[in-house]
């Protein structure tokens, strides 16, 4: 387990310098001279050479790349000139509403998804499986950020049994928390359990046609046993990566969702800061959601090999 | 692929009821975006201030928006851009895709280099990382198309040059190599067919992709301008009116759907036929 787990955390060194970079060159890829842009036509040449100055754009690339590195290494993001405070303060401000409304998606995807497909799989071909298979394909296919607008207007504006948007801190209003986050938490995680749902009826399907589940058929154990004890387990293994899977793509939905509801989390954080071309802050969102994307991989792949043991002698 | 082949596998597709109903929807979109000056009832861009917000009617079959423009003409002129950006992207991604699995599955030294490269574009959430690059360049149809074909360009160059690394090794190629064809020669004339299964299958999800981001950054307006009919703008403009008037991003928004439906479905049937191996039972 060792020599895997170093191959793998070591693996992730290449791939968050090739992150920084990318991050890095975002601000040359503006049309035209960036500080201008950013500061604006009434700026003074002599603003906008302070500005170059002290973001290091006055010198070469290769020494920018460098500067850059060490900062980001030393968890200094820059400072946005907006908000008037480092942007590392601005992301931990703001990531909280991100989190919760991440987990709880995937909390909302996991729930829906995996018995959704187990049940599918252990009645292949009845009308539940059609049935569940078909609303899956819709799922994949149905926009989330429409869903969420259509969910806004039927339960909230119609039916008024939730709030259409807003944030409540779980750790100050937890009864408000639980009711703003129904709408956006289901409309987020709803795309991803039909994910979820088809991957675990793949793989469970997979799985009962293997020979140790023939085995248990023919000693006389129940259906039920054999379905949902002895082929559960191992249809799992594969259903734990999606959820892996999932939980990176949520990041990117949850900035959708966010703008939808008025959720104050990292999504609004850099629509707003593109809107005021506050670059640092872009700059900022990009590489910390990459940099947790990265890492659930890491933890996924983590979990997959203790899981499967399989895994690590490949 | 031998002459004699070709026809069963044509006519396989033909019989796939996933092709039929995704390609029979698609030929909708694509007539009504070359068609759109034609089959739409109203200017998409005219504001009538003294019409907005009207509902579904014989005048306007889907309402208007808030500044009384036709629904149901910014939904027709709306499939306009969404195709563009689709097709566009899928055939950006397809040849770079192609060109960077060739040189990675082809060329050992290079294949570190590049794959790390495709790693790191691939460790961004996807529409953040498009987000980003619009954020630096600015809106605009273009600047869409090129996001999303860097975003997405990783995914085609991965299979690809997972396709090729499965091949170069198979006796056939061994033998052209032994008769002295050129590694280019050998990648075009012996690989490159074998490509063409997988790419069209990934290639119309891709184009789905495309097609939902560019409604999304529309929608966060980072995408299209807002004056440009496009789905994910009207969508955006209905949030506002949500309260009073729902159809403004219904109706885009189910053209989204269906959209997205069928090329899903063209997917699945061109991999059901193509590319059995890849068949998720």
């Amino acid at each position: 387990m060792a020599p895997y787990l170093l191959r793998r955390v070591l693996a992730v060194i290449p791939v968050m310098a090739v992150v920084v970079t990318i991050v890095f060159l975002l601000i040359h890829l503006i049309p035209g001279d960036p500080v201008s842009v950013m500061l604006g036509p009434d700026a003074t040449p002599a603003q906008i050479q302070g500005t170059r100055q002290a973001l290091g754009l006055d010198r070469p690339l290769y020494e920018q790349l460098l500067a850059f590195y060490a900062r980001v290494l030393r968890g200094d993001l820059g400072h946005s000139y907006f908000l008037d405070r480092p942007v590392t303060r601005a992301l931990a401000e703001r990531a909280e509403p991100t989190i919760v409304l991440m987990l709880s998606a995937l909390l909302v995807a996991v729930v829906i998804g995996v018995p959704s497909g187990i049940v599918a799989a252990a009645h292949r071909g009845s009308p539940w499986d059609r049935g569940l298979m078909l609303v899956s394909l819709l799922g994949v296919c149905v926009p989330g950020f429409w869903l969420s607008l259509n969910f806004i207007y039927f339960f909230a504006v119609r039916l008024r049994w939730l709030p259409a948007a807003g944030y409540a801190s779980v750790l100050t209003d937890p009864v408000g928390a639980l009711t703003y986050m129904v709408l956006p938490a289901v409309s987020l995680g709803f795309n991803q359990s039909a994910l979820i749902a088809r991957i675990s009826r793949s793989c469970m399907l997979e799985v009962l046609q293997q020979d140790y589940i023939r085995t248990a058929r023919a000693k006389g154990l129940s259906p039920r046993v054999v379905t949902y004890v002895h082929g559960f387990r191992n249809a799992l293994v594969p259903v734990v990566a999606v959820i892996g899977i999932t939980t990176a793509i949520l990041i990117g939905g949850a900035v959708v969702t966010e703008i939808v509801f008025n959720i104050p989390g990292l999504g609004r954080l850099i629509i707003s800061a593109i809107l005021r071309r506050d670059y640092p802050v872009v700059q900022g969102v990009v590489l910390v959601t990459a940099a947790a994307y990265v890492f659930i991989n890491l933890v996924v792949d983590v979990l997959y090999a203790f899981i499967d043991p399989r895994i690590r002698y490949d | 692929m031998t002459e004699a082949a070709r026809p069963t596998w044509l006519r396989r597709l033909a019989r796939n009821p996933s092709v039929i109903v995704g390609a029979a929807v698609l030929l909708v979109f694509v007539l009504a975006a070359f068609l759109a000056d034609a089959v739409s009832t109203h200017n998409p861009t005219r504001l009538v201030p003294g019409n907005r917000l009207t509902p579904p009617s014989a005048q306007n079959y889907l309402g208007t928006d808030e500044f009384g423009r036709d629904v149901y003409s910014l939904v027709i002129h709306g499939s306009r851009v969404s195709l563009l950006v689709g097709v566009t992207t899928m055939l950006l991604t397809s040849l770079g895709g192609v060109a960077v699995g060739l040189v990675a599955g082809y060329n050992r030294r290079l294949d570190t280099i590049v794959m790390r490269l495709m790693d790191g574009l691939m460790a961004f959430p996807a529409i953040l990382l498009a987000i980003a690059l619009m954020a630096a360049r600015g809106p605009g149809v273009w600047n869409v198309i090129m996001a999303l074909s860097i975003v997405y360009m990783p995914r085609t160059a991965i299979l690809i040059r997972s396709t090729v690394l499965s091949i170069r090794e198979l006796d056939y190629i061994q033998a052209a190599r032994a008769l002295g064809r050129r590694d280019l020669a050998i990648a075009v004339r012996h690989i490159l067919p074998n490509c063409v299964g997988p790419l069209l299958v990934q290639g119309s999800f891709i184009f789905a992709y495309a097609i939902l981001a560019e409604a999304i950054l529309g929608f966060l307006g980072v995408g299209v301008p807002p004056y440009v009919p496009s789905w994910g703008n009207v969508i955006a403009s209905g949030k506002n009116v949500i309260r009073e008037a729902f159809w403004v991003s219904l109706f885009p928004g189910a053209a989204l759907t269906l959209a997205g439906l069928s090329l899903n479905l063209l997917g699945d049937g061109l991999r059901d036929v193509l590319d059995p191996r890849l068949r998720v039972q």
